[in-house]
């Protein structure tokens, strides 16, 4: 399949009321050609509404939306060129895989002999070379998708839009297909838009991701800056586990509980702030050691409370002096198992300084 | 009774427990009630063959005068051609029409639609006497009474209620998002309908074209006020016979209604059965 | 930019209003016919019956369906003759309805053929059908004098008792299927559960099955009832003149006497008992939901 040219998409204040609710509320978004971007957000945040925007499907009530240099926001869904991938893979039964996935050729009025060789072609994309003849009916559900998903590339489109086309596949399969889109769209380049709420699919797969959240988007950048530089409160609890630690700042020092927290960040306003810490980025110390690192790294001194085995992983919850839980995340090796501590036993979780992540304290 | 039927009647029914021979009456009178309801109608096919005046069943003698009372006839014959061709004009005008309309108000998110919903389907609930002879007062001052079209109009607008009704629970168990799906592939919105969302409900629209075809056909009350002359109806000729005399002709006529109609649903039937397995 | 925004606005406000009105539009076909052959006419009618013999407006038809005493007769035969109709389709069609749904899904499928096939047999070969078996040399009659039964032949037809007996073999299957469908919904972990508190199986059908076919039963009486108020066919000719229906003196007022004014006074009377009796009856349903369909 040639590597077409590919396009990038820009959106500017796209609105969409359904009566007092806002679904989008004015959207601004760049999307680069060839990009994998993903809108990630509960359900209700906006992000399938967005994508049928994308589409054509929804009409939003204002804006402008750009294919290239291209204005589309008037442009039926049909006429607009881009590759769709629903939830539930919308398959027609009533014709065979290979008269699937040569619909949108035949709509192009591709010759007859092109087309089996496209679609051919796609099915050996999506690796599963030989099903053309078989029978929608037949196929399992990771098969179904793969499918679906040649049908949507086989026109060859500049755009591709999915929405959470993996959420109806078990657990293995729908790690084993993130990958396999990915793989794709490395192969084909087409700027693509991935729709799901599920924050580790977003992390694993794209190379930005969106947060949207009550119809606006609330931060948008790549995967490591998104999770380790969350822009607010929403956004760090949404996207992974946080404990959150309300600090002062004064005179550029940052305190909890009156003694001073070493930090990196820089640029924040003197006041109340919250301090967010990640499970897997605290030690845990004890004894003597507890000594040693209070020279390097920031400490929370507390006693055990309760402690999780998760396989690949232990949690450790950790009270401290005011009452307050905080988690911290091991990697199960045999020596630190054997090495976890007895519920009551006086324990320190240290954290550098770059690891802790200031933000303000409104939820966003 | 074998032991193998006593041992089903002492079996529990249901959930509480009663045996099957506790409510053999129920069983009894369940079969009576669909004999009630089957027989009479499928008695008139033997008793139409009885040679004598007054259908007589079993026949004594068996006969098929009035068979040949009924197709000899030329009124009879012209009555039936009638009847065919208003039942299929109404089959084609109602169907087309109600299926579009079913598509377009499932389709359309406008309130209104629920209201026009409502009034396509108020030829159910309105008594047909006054439908009859509102129309043919209607049709008296538009000359349009003893006409083909006049009564193919008035019989397609009873047929659309039922043809909606069919086609839209065709469409509530269908999957909308191939429309959509389509349409991102690059199908208009009528290609869309025709290439995907079509050949998906044919099994509804073949039915409801069937019924509309028997509202028609079958349609008596209208068609006494509304078809005359050159263009009565069968109905309507029977209707009439039978208000004078017990004509055995009709039992001739009845059979071949029974039977086209039977075998028009099978049809429909068979249709859907294959539309399946395929 | 700003500006480029509001503009779309407009445009896309034109789009959406186009999109739905092409939409609409495909039920207008539908609409126009149905409002021309059936709203127009039965508008005519309405005004037909405030319009006096002399031309002006009145209301002496309404007055002479007060004053008259066969209007008051008619009418209270109506009634009656739905009424009994109706509850004979009960009595007989709620223990079918119950057998066909306590059967597995394609036996019930099989026999609910037999339970629909009067619906694709036109009324009138119905009605002749038992024109011909309740006759004086008819099966029934012949029937019974062989096994015994009775001495003379039975004076079946051409009366009101041949009128019942074809009514109610024509609106038995209009009560059977919504109750049956009702009836299947119910489910069946409600009565496992009532013979788990111990309720014997009779205790249990009334207290708890009973109920929840109820909201079935309801919509299936009421589309029988209002039916059998517009009932002309088989009155005309099971009844052998004796029945008159209030249909059968709309079409004799004008074959006859071509009085369009008692006509249309007397079925805009039907109209509307029809329509009111369907939304009292609705209300009422509704409210029949609320409380029926929650059992123990």
């Amino acid at each position: 399949m040639a590597r077409d040219a590919s396009l990038p998409i820009t959106v500017r204040q796209v609105a969409k009321r359904y009566g007092a609710v806002r679904a989008l509320d004015d959207v601004d978004l760049d999307i680069r050609s060839g990009e994998f971007l993903t809108l990630l957000g509960p359900s209700g945040s906006g992000k399938t509404t967005l994508l049928m925007v994308l589409a054509g499907f929804t009409r939003p009530d204002q804006g402008s939306l750009k294919f290239g240099e291209t204005e589309v926001i008037r442009l039926a869904p049909h006429k607009r060129g881009i590759g769709m991938v629903f939830q539930n893979y919308a398959l027609f039964p009533h014709m065979s895989v290979g008269a699937n996935i040569a619909f949108p050729l035949r709509l192009r009025r591709v010759a007859k002999a092109d087309i089996a060789r496209r679609v051919d072609e796609a099915l050996a994309l999506v690796q599963l070379a030989g099903y053309a003849s078989r029978r929608v009916d037949e196929l399992s559900g990771g098969q179904r998708q793969r499918v679906a998903l040649a049908r949507a590339i086989v026109f060859e489109p500049r755009i591709l839009l999915m929405d959470e086309p993996l959420s109806a596949l078990d657990k293995q399969l729908r790690e084993h297909m993130q990958i396999e889109l990915r793989r794709l769209h490395e192969q084909l380049g087409m700027t693509t838009v991935y729709v799901t709420h599920d924050q580790r699919e977003a992390l694993t797969m794209s190379d930005r991701v969106a947060v949207i959240h009550h119809g606006r988007i609330m931060q948008l950048d790549a995967p490591r800056r998104l999770y380790e530089r969350p822009a607010n409160r929403f956004i760090a609890q949404f996207i992974g586990e946080s404990t959150f630690l309300p600090v002062e700042l004064a005179d550029g020092i940052v305190r909890y509980a009156g003694e001073a927290v070493r930090v990196t960040q820089t640029g924040l306003p003197a006041g109340r702030q919250l301090l967010m810490l990640r499970p897997e980025r605290l030690r845990m110390l004890q004894g003597a050691a507890i000594g040693d690192g209070a020279a390097r790294d920031n400490l929370l001194r507390g006693s055990v409370q309760r402690t999780v085995y998760q396989g690949d992983s232990y949690l450790i919850e950790v009270r401290l002096a005011d009452g307050t839980v905080v988690s911290m995340r091991g990697v199960s090796t045999e020596r630190a198992l054997a090495a976890i501590p007895q519920p009551g036993e006086p324990v320190a979780l240290a954290f550098a300084p770059e690891d802790a992540v200031l933000m303000g304290e409104d939820a966003g | 009774m074998s032991a193998r039927d006593a041992s089903w009647l002492n079996r529990p029914a249901t959930e509480t427990q009663i045996p099957h021979r506790a409510r053999l009456w129920l069983y009894l009178l369940a079969v009576a009630v669909v004999t009630f309801l089957v027989l009479p109608t499928l008695i008139v096919i033997p008793m139409s063959f009885s040679a004598s005046q007054y259908l007589e069943f079993p026949p004594r003698e068996w006969s098929l005068r009035w068979y040949q009372s009924y197709f000899g006839s030329a009124a009879w014959m012209q009555a039936t051609a009638t009847s065919v061709k208003a039942g299929l004009l109404t089959a084609v005008v109602a169907t087309a029409l109600g299926t579009l309309a079913a598509y377009g108000l499932f389709v359309s998110r406008l309130r209104a639609a629920g209201a026009v919903m409502a009034l396509l389907l108020t030829p159910i609930i309105v008594p047909i006497i006054l439908v009859g002879i509102g129309v043919f007062y209607a049709y008296v001052r538009i000359r349009l009474v003893n006409t083909l079209a006049g009564l193919v109009l008035a019989h397609s607008m009873l047929a659309v209620p039922l043809v909606v009704m069919v086609v839209t629970s065709a469409l509530k168990s269908y999957d909308m998002n191939q429309e959509m799906v389509a349409r991102s592939l690059g199908a208009s919105r009528p290609r869309a309908f025709l290439l995907v969302t079509l050949p998906q409900i044919k099994l509804a629209v073949a039915t409801s074209a069937v019924l509309a075809f028997l509202t028609s056909f079958d349609e008596v009350v209208v068609a006494i006020f509304v078809s005359g002359g050159d263009n009565a109806t069968l109905t309507r000729n029977m209707f009439n016979a039978l208000r004078d005399q017990i004509d055995p002709t009709i039992a001739a006529i009845s059979t071949v209604m029974i039977v086209l109609s039977s075998a028009l649903i099978l049809l429909a039937q068979l249709l859907g059965r294959s539309g399946v397995r395929r | 930019m700003r500006s480029d925004a509001a503009l779309n606005a407009a445009g896309l406000r034109r789009d959406a209003r186009a999109e739905r009105i092409a939409l609409f539009g495909l039920g207008l076909p539908a609409l126009a016919l149905v409002t021309v052959t059936m709203v127009i006419p039965v508008a005519w009618l309405f005004w037909l019956s405030f319009l006096g013999d002399d031309g002006a407006l009145s209301l002496e038809h309404y007055r002479r369906l007060i004053e008259q005493a066969s209007y008051a007769r008619i009418f209270r035969a109506t009634f009656e003759i739905s009424a009994i109709v109706t509850a004979i389709c009960i009595l007989l069609g709620y223990p079918l309805a119950y057998v066909l749904s306590q059967l597995p899904r394609r036996i019930a499928n099989l026999c609910m053929i037999g339970v629909l096939m009067p619906f694709w047999t036109s009324i009138l070969v119905r009605t002749y059908a038992w024109l011909v078996l309740l006759q004086r040399q008819g099966l029934i009659n012949s029937l019974g004098i062989r096994l015994g039964l009775w001495d003379e032949p039975l004076a079946l037809v051409h009366n009101l008792t041949g009128t019942l007996i074809g009514m109610v073999h024509i609106m038995l299957p209009f009560l059977v299927l919504p109750l049956y469908g009702s009836m299947r919904a119910i489910d069946r972990d409600y009565l496992k559960a009532a013979a788990n508190l111990g309720a014997g199986p009779t205790r249990a059908f009334w207290l708890v099955f009973f109920p929840l076919s109820l909201p079935g039963l309801s919509a299936g009486a009421l589309i029988v009832f209002i039916l059998c108020l517009g009932f002309y066919v088989t009155p005309a000719l099971l009844g052998g003149g004796t029945v008159i229906m209030v249909a059968n003196r709309i079409a004799s007022d004008i074959e006859i006497f071509f009085n369009w004014g008692a006509a249309s006074a007397l079925g805009v009377v039907l109209l509307v008992l029809a329509a009111a009796i369907l939304l009292a009856a609705a209300r009422l349903i509704r409210l029949d939901r609320l409380f029926g369909g929650h059992a123990p």
